[in-house]
């Protein structure tokens, strides 16, 4: 199938981006989404001009490296599919295709598709864990943990920190991706000692790094790779009003 | 104070007030609609309201308290938001949320305009005096509230007016009712689309409930 | 040269214990006085960091990804493996020890496997305490799986995203570092060079992938825990960034490099599409639990649908070949059972490199929603890539490159012959032998990082003066330079030909003349091949860009000349290895009915291998392989 790419280019931090426009040609419908970039990176590059830059690398939806708008949905908007899982056959000949990068302030653009996907580390680092040492920790069976409460907490573990979350959402809110630690942690006795704590300092870190409010659009839900519910977002709430009395 | 500053206290205490003046308008609906029980109800609703005295003024105290509340949260809220995703996208799709969620502060705002209007017209009656004159005939030695109300509704601009700002409490009901259930940790994930179903319902309810009164005059049912 | 793997002697029971005794200690108060410079952070890296920065050492880590939590490790899926024998099944330290001896073809180090083996239960208690949500029966007992041809269920997961899950554990350790300022982080930075100073490691040079810049850091211990090199495939399970470069550089400042010929090709892959295809994915080796291996016995059923094909007219190859384990054979013989299947002509799909693995007979007995709830996700994955549903059809596989045994030559105390240069996980060689069991990576990447690494690094630092040499020194200056002028050389070929074209065309002469079978005019001609496009990428590549950017292009150029070079390295070890071994089958080498023979009285040793320069000989020093514990026996799954 032959296709008309709309692919923002920015060439750093500090430049004004545009959308160029690209014709792909030739493309099978078994390729992925990104290996059609790569074929039009090989042209760009035969052409004597600079290939798209783009964050990718696992290639099977895991690593959550892949962040690309397409036609305005986070990750193409294919139910539970990363980028780098969108196959080429959910296209058709002769579409039109906007590729843009994660936008949120949280987000600067690095160049061209590349963001920079700090604030989520820091956010992480606030409080995403529970503070036990190397060694010197209980047996696994010590600690009992029912089936549905380890199915919940991995339900909200299986988050891949990608960021769509936040670059569909209307206010560029990093609510899910925070709820999801939370709630996981929240649930396992090895996390509850700290929960108050690591609510507080999470959220707070949400905010500071410039991530909006959550204001329960529930399009982070819809955009989620992994299916990620809002229902944790729900249970950071109760966390969070929990750590106030 | 984190219930102030954070993002989770702001959003408990915007689903709280919320809540509260959703009470609000339950009971104010309930008393409006005595209006259907012939010309006498409501003005002997009205009598009894007035004689409560300094109740009523604790009560105004309260409600004043939770709008300034809902409102500078809600303004504050969505200039942050606004600032936290400066850059639009090229092309966007929605693909869950809704024309209610996403016109809150709209909404927010004309209800806002439309309390004040509201107020002028039938608490202060300093706006359609010639309407709201009828306040001061006394039938059966109560205030005339009934006429008051008939002839202001009889104004099609009133109508019209009061009938829109109910769809603007309709859109802002819409999303704000399954909205506090979210914000208040009500959601087990099977239940999020009940509640968002019962959250519209709702909105309809009040939608209907208020909207009939001046449609009923302006076309003159009634 | 006779390597020595400075393995503790006396009985394999007590070696780590008395080994732990004898090692000397750092104290505390000093401890924040040595830098530790941790490059991947990976399951072994971020746990490795994450430990050594709670112990009070100073670590700075590197990760070309944006984020610690994005290395490959991630894209693990399985399980992990541990002694702990919670469903009284007759595991024990021993037996795991045994089976990953007896599974890697007796060709790792006793002492080395027996630690893993031993530390492999507290990784579980340790992951645990994380919040890593292991499965639990209802009454929140951990879950176990039997798994890769164990016959013991020792196998711990959290659905088929075990890796993902252990690395989030390892990579929330780490935030916990950060956070209280005991490691930094580096993300967006690749190692391009191992700066050595007197024979010593003394530090690495980055390039900052954002701004291009060349920076230097020194470090009195560098630990490599960057992963392995079967990209060198081109085609591999492996993410696209995974390369040999940071190893590779410390070969070229003096490291050995042990057994770059074993590498591991998985049996159950996703067949490959097309020639526009840039990786293959896995699939969770657990699907041979319940599905079974087919082809149509004749030839000219091949292009029938699946399901004309009749019953008698299948041959279920694993089944007819190893009656005991069946679908369950070790991966090496699972793979090549497959490939001698599509070399028969008998292979299925799209270019006929494929074999059925089919689901019918497991439906039937325990029913969909059964097989719904354990393969569920691996069924989603497979109709995303391939469009066809596995419950009506069955899924076609074919082996594909996973994982690297062979790695860096490391001693007992996962240091490499260049002092102070540490390697963990699956960058060094140490314990999987010629073939990995299932579930046995993430147990040794967490077991170096997170039980091993502390231990021995202190016995090293014990012994050095911290902070000697800094970024000062000349050699920082000089490895800068270097990298420099490699980089401006790269930019200024302006060639025909695109990277990742070369980069196909390296893949191609390795999977067909070093892949699955090798023989000695297979290796030849890839040692004939490679120089040639060795050549030919720096005389022809173009790579576009500046160096002071954000340069992927550039990016994959690095990492593809330093493959250019190890490749020929790898083929000269598999040209040398006259046996056939685990992953490592010469043709010449095989049994009459085509299983793989040992040759035990001439290569019971690592070959280590010592580069000198391109176009030089690499000279190869041996460590002899003693096995005490486990009688050298043929490794039988019939």
């Amino acid at each position: 199938m032959n296709l008309t790419l709309h692919v923002w280019r920015q060439k750093g931090p500090q430049d004004k981006g545009k959308l160029e426009t690209y014709q792909v040609k030739g493309v099978s419908e078994d390729q992925s989404f990104l290996e059609m970039l790569d074929d039009l990176n090989e042209d760009l590059i035969k052409g004597g001009k600079d290939p798209v830059a783009f964050d990718h690398d696992c290639r099977e939806g895991i690593c959550g490296m892949c962040s690309q708008v397409i036609n305005g949905k986070a990750h193409g908007g294919q139910e539970r599919t990363t980028v780098c899982q969108l196959h080429m056959r959910s296209f058709n000949d002769g579409d039109e295709i906007f590729i843009e990068p994660w936008r949120a302030r949280a987000f600067p653009i690095q160049k061209d598709l590349i963001v920079d996907r700090n604030a989520l580390e820091v956010v992480m680092q606030s409080g995403g864990y529970t503070s036990c040492h190397t060694g010197g920790v209980a047996d696994g069976n010590a600690i009992l943990i029912p089936k549905p409460d380890a199915d919940y907490a991995m339900d909200a573990a299986e988050c891949i920190g990608c960021g769509a979350c936040v670059a569909s959402c209307p206010n560029s809110s990093a609510m899910l991706y925070t709820s999801a630690k939370v709630a996981q942690l929240a649930v396992l006795p090895q996390g509850k000692g700290e929960a108050k704590a690591r609510v507080k300092n999470m959220t707070e870190a949400m905010l500071d790094e410039g991530f909006g409010n959550c204001t329960n659009h529930y399009e982070c839900q819809e955009a989620c790779p992994k299916g990620i519910n809002v229902k944790f977002i729900a249970k950071l709430n109760r966390e969070y009003m929990k750590s106030m009395v | 104070m984190h219930l102030t500053t954070s993002t989770v206290g702001r959003k408990v205490l915007m689903a709280v007030t919320g809540l509260l003046l959703v009470g609000f308008i339950i009971v104010h609906l309930l008393g409006n609609l005595s209006i259907f029980a012939g010309t006498e109800a409501i003005n002997i609703y009205a009598e009894k309201l007035h004689s409560l005295g300094p109740v009523v003024w604790i009560f105004r105290a309260v409600m004043l308290a939770l709008f300034a509340v809902h409102i500078t949260f809600g303004i504050q809220l969505s200039m942050e938001n606004s600032t936290a995703s400066p850059e639009a996208y090229a092309i966007k799709k929605r693909q869950i949320t809704t024309f209610s969620a996403e016109s809150m502060i709209y909404t927010g705002v004309i209800l806002l305009v439309f309390v004040v209007y509201h107020l002028l017209h039938f608490t202060m009656h300093v706006v359609h005096t010639d309407a709201t004159d009828a306040i001061n005939t006394l039938v059966n030695g109560r205030p005339d509230v009934y006429s008051m109300v008939k002839l202001s509704f009889e104004k099609a601009f009133v109508s019209l007016v009061y009938i829109a700002a109910m769809f603007a409490l309709f859109f802002h009901l819409g999303h704000g009712l399954s909205s506090f259930v979210q914000t208040l940790g009500f959601n087990n994930g099977p239940s999020q689309s009940k509640v968002i179903a019962v959250g519209k319902l709702v909105a309809v309810v009040f939608l209907i409930g208020y909207a009939m009164i001046p449609f009923v005059f302006l076309v003159g049912i009634k | 040269m006779i390597l020595d793997g400075k393995a503790p002697t006396g009985p394999i029971e007590k070696s780590w214990d008395k080994h732990r005794f004898d090692m000397k200690l750092v104290n505390p108060a000093n401890k924040r006085k040595f830098k530790i410079l941790m490059v991947g952070t990976g399951l072994a890296g971020g746990a490795g960091a994450a430990s050594l920065g709670e112990l009070g050492y100073n670590v700075e880590a590197f990760c070309y990804q944006d984020s610690a939590r994005r290395a490959h490790s991630i894209a693990a899926q399985g399980g992990i493996n541990a002694a702990k024998n919670y469903p009284n099944d007759g595991d024990s330290i021993y037996r795991l020890f045994y089976d990953t001896i007896k599974g890697g073809d007796f060709r790792a180090r006793e002492a080395d496997v027996w630690r893993l083996a031993q530390v492999s239960n507290n990784i579980i208690d340790q992951c645990v305490a994380q919040g890593v949500p292991f499965a639990r029966d209802y009454a929140g007992y951990l879950d176990n799986r039997s798994f890769g041809g164990a016959q013991v269920s020792r196998t711990f997961y959290a659905r088929g995203q075990t890796g993902q899950q252990l690395l989030l554990g390892a990579y929330s350790a780490l935030s916990r570092q950060v956070k209280a300022g005991t490691v930094k982080l580096h993300p967006r930075t690749e190692m391009v060079d191992l700066v050595v100073v007197d024979g010593v490691a003394r530090g690495i040079t980055v390039r900052n992938l954002i701004t291009g810049k060349l920076e230097s850091h020194w470090g009195d211990a560098v630990v490599l825990a960057t992963g392995g090199y079967v990209n060198v495939f081109y085609l591999s399970t492996n993410a696209m960034g995974c390369s040999v470069t940071a190893a590779w550089k410390a070969a070229k400042k003096g490291a050995y490099f042990a057994n770059p010929c074993y590498t591991q090709i998985h049996p159950t892959c996703i067949p490959q599409h097309g020639d526009k295809q840039s990786k293959l994915t896995l699939m969770s080796e657990s699907l041979r639990n319940d599905g079974r291996c087919w082809v149509p016995k004749k030839k000219e059923d091949c292009d029938k649908a699946p399901g004309d094909i009749p019953e008698e007219d299948r041959d279920y190859y694993l089944e007819r070949k190893y009656p005991s384990f069946g679908n369950l054979a070790p991966r090496d013989i699972a793979s090549r059972a497959a490939k001698e299947q599509c070399d028969d002509e008998r292979g299925v799909g799209p270019g006929k490199r494929g074999v059925y693995l089919d689901y019918q007979t497991a439906i039937d007995r325990v029913g969909e929603s059964t097989i719904a709830e354990r393969y569920g996700n691996l069924f989603e994955m497979y109709e995303k890539i391939t469009d066809e549903n596995a419950y009506q059809r069955p899924m076609r596989i074919y082996p594909a490159p996973h994982y690297s045994m062979g790695g860096l030559w490391v001693d007992y105390n996962c240091m490499s012959n260049v002092p102070g240069l540490f390697v963990l996980g699956e960058a060094n060689f140490s314990v999987h032998g010629a073939n990995r069991l299932g579930a046995s990576a993430l147990m040794q990447g967490l077991a170096d990082g997170y039980f091993v690494i502390p231990y021995t690094i202190a016995n090293y630092l014990a012994g050095i003066t911290p902070g000697t040499i800094k970024e000062d020194h000349p050699a920082f200056k000089e490895s800068v330079d270097q990298v420099e002028e490699d980089i401006n050389k790269l930019l200024n070929i302006n060639g025909k030909k695109t990277v990742s074209e070369l980069h196909r065309e390296l893949g191609k002469v390795m999977w067909e003349d070093a892949g699955m079978a090798r023989s000695d005019a297979s290796l030849k001609n890839a040692l004939q091949r490679i120089p040639e496009i060795r050549d030919e990428f720096w005389n022809n590549v173009n790579v576009t860009g500046e160096a002071g950017e954000i340069n992927q292009q550039l990016e994959n150029a690095g990492r593809l000349a330093d493959f250019l070079e190890f490749a020929e390295v790898f083929a000269k070890d598999a040209l040398h290895r006259e046996e056939s071994c685990g992953g490592h089958f010469r043709t010449e080498h095989q049994t009459d009915d085509g299983e793989a023979m040992r040759d035990d009285e001439n290569f019971a040793y690592v070959g280590a291998w010592e580069f000198k320069g391109v176009d030089k000989e690499p000279e190869l020093h041996k460590e002899p392989l003693k096995f005490e514990n486990v009688k050298l026996a043929v490794r039988s799954y019939k």
